[in-house]
């Protein structure tokens, strides 16, 4: 039963009511903002704005279009961030939302190393870089809510224009792919559906997702399919072999050269050297 | 040789003195105030010049003691015994570095016994962080039978020495597991560092590249060593070290090359962006003109050929590094992250420490070995230790 979010980039008009709506559930603080002519300058999350919108002005031949997305964390099904905290500070709960247990659940057990960050391939997770003792902060999907209290994430019912849909992931899934059908003008893809193995938040839109911030290439590749714990795993599954493998063959090669007369006398070999003139050190 | 503890203080050493005493001002204002207030990290980088420099380049720059013990302790090759104690000696120190950088870099530092007691076991940094926890005391324990020499505590001696073997065998395989790790760790940044360092098999290169900056690392320390201290430098036991560096550099060219093809990134390499650079610059200088170096014997054989060709091994190691933490992130990062003053100081300071306690106690406990008989003993190429015949 993991829930997640449809985000429909064709009806988000702009508005910002999410942005202000989750601000307002999860008590974060006001942020300056500056005034720049660029409107369509990219904004991005960080530890006190969950959720961002961003404008980007489209130019399709001689039609332009202005289109509003939604960011936040995408609740992937194999969280990047979880597998790689070796505090066991994030959760991937049964209703899918990832989760920092620090302000969670008050299970503070993250040292703030930031290797989260240097993990999700989305660029999520945030630090209090303003606190002497920063917490990680990132979207939560609400999780209190949508415990508790059984209610959809604040964001969601905040918007005003149905961009943005509650519901189980799988059947999301399903309706995505019936207006992506049912109307020619949506690409071709849902984005979260297998992107790094799949995320809780699905994206569909009307003009292409590299267009509007959703990462597609890297490096002249397609974003990865795999979950990225599945290939961190691939190559730790062989510490314990190799522990004992090389251990081993270390301990044999030991015994193998070693020579019969070989006593552990070495110590007549050195000397301290404060006895010599030090004239050179400076 | 039981004099008193001693440690003469010139200019210089006044001055590395007072760096450590900035330091640690910076530091603790570091601790108090937090990080933000003190480093240039961002959202964009949240790593920068502690967990970049000091921390993985203090520990590749430590591969000098594995790669040595792994030598002269398993192998048994006992002509290379002078550089043995000096090579674990820098090896320790680099350790402790990196730890001090680890606790520097660590927002939630109040924090920093947490992971002893909760285990994330899918994560690359637990596996990085139980080894260099394991492998520094290892180290400390090895370093305990040179302590002991010197303060005579004789039981505890028995015991550590006859602890040697395994403590050995456990201080080769726990560096060889944790500077492949810290590759790992790189393993994690799928589509985000540049293909041209990216790679399933990164922690091979990095163990590789550890493994063989070893003795490159103990050619260039004795060589200062010997230069500080007036004394004749083991110029034959470096260039006989230089035919384990030269191997290993040419297969670490030939996977490099192998990996890069497998990968069909090949092109990437000449595409003339920055990181194409770069990246020539790392194999081509670092790399390639070493191996050059090494081969021909009338630059091996030479002090300052076998010392120039090591000081590029060394720095070709630290540009990798910084290449994958640095370069090969920027463009996915975005933004620009360049240290803070406050970020240099400690890192400053950090590295004046360990030369003040290299200084120290090279010349209060027996490191480097004993001029007379070096002397002859190298000059003939057949013995090192009085009285007792080695075979190369
Ligand atoms: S988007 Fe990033 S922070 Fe969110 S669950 Fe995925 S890996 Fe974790
Ligand atoms: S910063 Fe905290 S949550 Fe992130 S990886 Fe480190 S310990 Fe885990
Ligand atoms: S509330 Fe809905 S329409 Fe308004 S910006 Fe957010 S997603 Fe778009």
């Amino acid at each position: 039963m993991s829930k997640g979010v449809l985000v429909d980039v064709s009806r988000c008009i702009g508005c910002r009511s999410c942005m202000v709506a989750c601000k307002t559930w999860n008590d974060l603080p006001a942020t300056k903002t500056e005034f720049t002519n660029n409107w369509d300058a990219p904004g991005k999350t960080d530890a006190y704005n969950w959720t961002v919108v961003n404008y980007h002005l489209i130019e399709q031949g001689d039609q332009v279009k202005w289109r509003f997305v939604k960011r936040q964390c995408m609740h992937c099904d194999e969280p990047a961030c979880e597998s790689a905290c070796f505090t066991h500070s994030f959760v991937k709960t049964k209703e899918g939302a990832v989760i920092y247990k620090p302000t969670e659940l008050n299970q503070d057990y993250c040292v703030g190393c930031r290797y989260c960050m240097v993990a999700c391939p989305f660029g999520v997770p945030s630090f209090q870089w303003d606190k002497s003792l920063p917490y990680v902060q990132k979207c939560r999907f609400c999780y209190d809510r949508m415990k508790e209290e059984g209610l959809k994430p604040a964001c969601v019912t905040a918007c005003p224009t149905g961009t943005l849909k509650y519901g189980e992931r799988e059947e999301l899934l399903k309706e995505a792919w019936q207006r992506i059908n049912s109307n020619p003008n949506y690409i071709k893809r849902v984005y979260g559906e297998k992107e790094y193995g799949g995320t809780s938040w699905l994206y569909i839109s009307d003009v292409p997702f590299d267009e509007i911030g959703l990462k597609t290439t890297a490096y002249g590749k397609p974003v990865s399919e795999k979950s990225i714990p599945s290939y961190t795993w691939n190559v730790l599954k062989w510490t314990p072999y190799i522990f004992v493998g090389w251990g081993a063959i270390l301990t044999a090669l030991n015994f193998y050269t070693k020579r019969r007369d070989e006593v552990h006398h070495h110590e007549d070999m050195y000397e301290a050297v404060n006895t010599i003139e030090e004239k050179k050190d400076e | 040789m039981q004099k008193s503890w001693s440690f003469k203080l010139t200019p210089f050493r006044y001055l590395l003195i007072g760096l450590v005493g900035i330091a640690i001002v910076v530091a603790l204002a570091r601790l108090v105030f937090g990080l933000g207030a003190v480093t240039n990290l961002s959202d964009e980088w949240p790593w920068g010049l502690w967990i970049g420099f000091d921390l993985l380049c203090g520990i590749a720059l430590a591969g000098g003691g594995f790669s040595t013990a792994l030598i002269v302790h398993v192998l048994h090759k006992e002509k290379y015994l002078p550089i043995a104690r000096a090579a674990l000696l820098t090896s320790l120190i680099g350790y402790v570095i990196a730890l001090v950088s680890l606790l520097m870099d660590i927002g939630r530092w109040t924090n920093c016994w947490r992971p002893f007691f909760y285990w994330g076991f899918h994560s690359v940094l637990f596996e990085v962080f139980w080894c260099i926890s394991l492998y520094t005391t290892v180290q400390v324990l090895e370093f305990g039978d040179i302590f002991f020499e010197r303060v005579k505590i004789g039981p505890l001696k028995n015991i550590l020495s006859k602890a040697m073997v395994p403590l050995t065998i456990l201080g080769i395989v726990l560096p060889t597991l944790h500077q492949s790790s810290l590759g790992s760790l790189y393993i994690v940044t799928v589509d985000r560092l540049n293909p041209l360092w990216w790679s399933m098999i990164i922690p091979f290169f990095f163990v590789w590249s550890a493994f063989f900056l070893g003795p490159a690392m103990v050619t260039i320390e004795g060589t200062l060593a010997a230069r500080a201290y007036n004394r004749k430098p083991e110029t034959e036991v470096f260039s006989s070290l230089t035919k384990v560096t030269m191997c290993m550099l040419i297969v670490y060219f030939i996977v490099k090359m192998i990996d890069l093809n497998y990968r069909g990134v090949y092109s990437m390499a000449f595409n003339g962006s920055f990181e194409s650079n770069m990246f020539l610059v790392e194999m081509i200088v670092f790399v390639l003109v070493p191996i050059f170096m090494y081969a021909i014997p009338a630059i091996r054989n030479t002090q300052w050929g076998v010392f120039t060709a090591s000081v590029l091994v060394v720095v070709g190691v630290v540009f990798n590094r910084m290449n994958v933490v640095f370069t090969g992130m920027a463009q996915s990062a975005g933004g620009h992250y360049f240290p803070s003053i406050w970020e240099w100081l400690i890192t400053l300071g950090m590295w004046s420490a360990l030369a003040l306690a290299y200084l120290f106690v090279v010349e209060n406990f027996p490191i480097l070995v004993k001029e007379d008989h070096e002397q002859e003993g190298l000059s003939s190429g057949k013995s090192v230790s009085t009285g007792r015949s080695v075979e190369a």
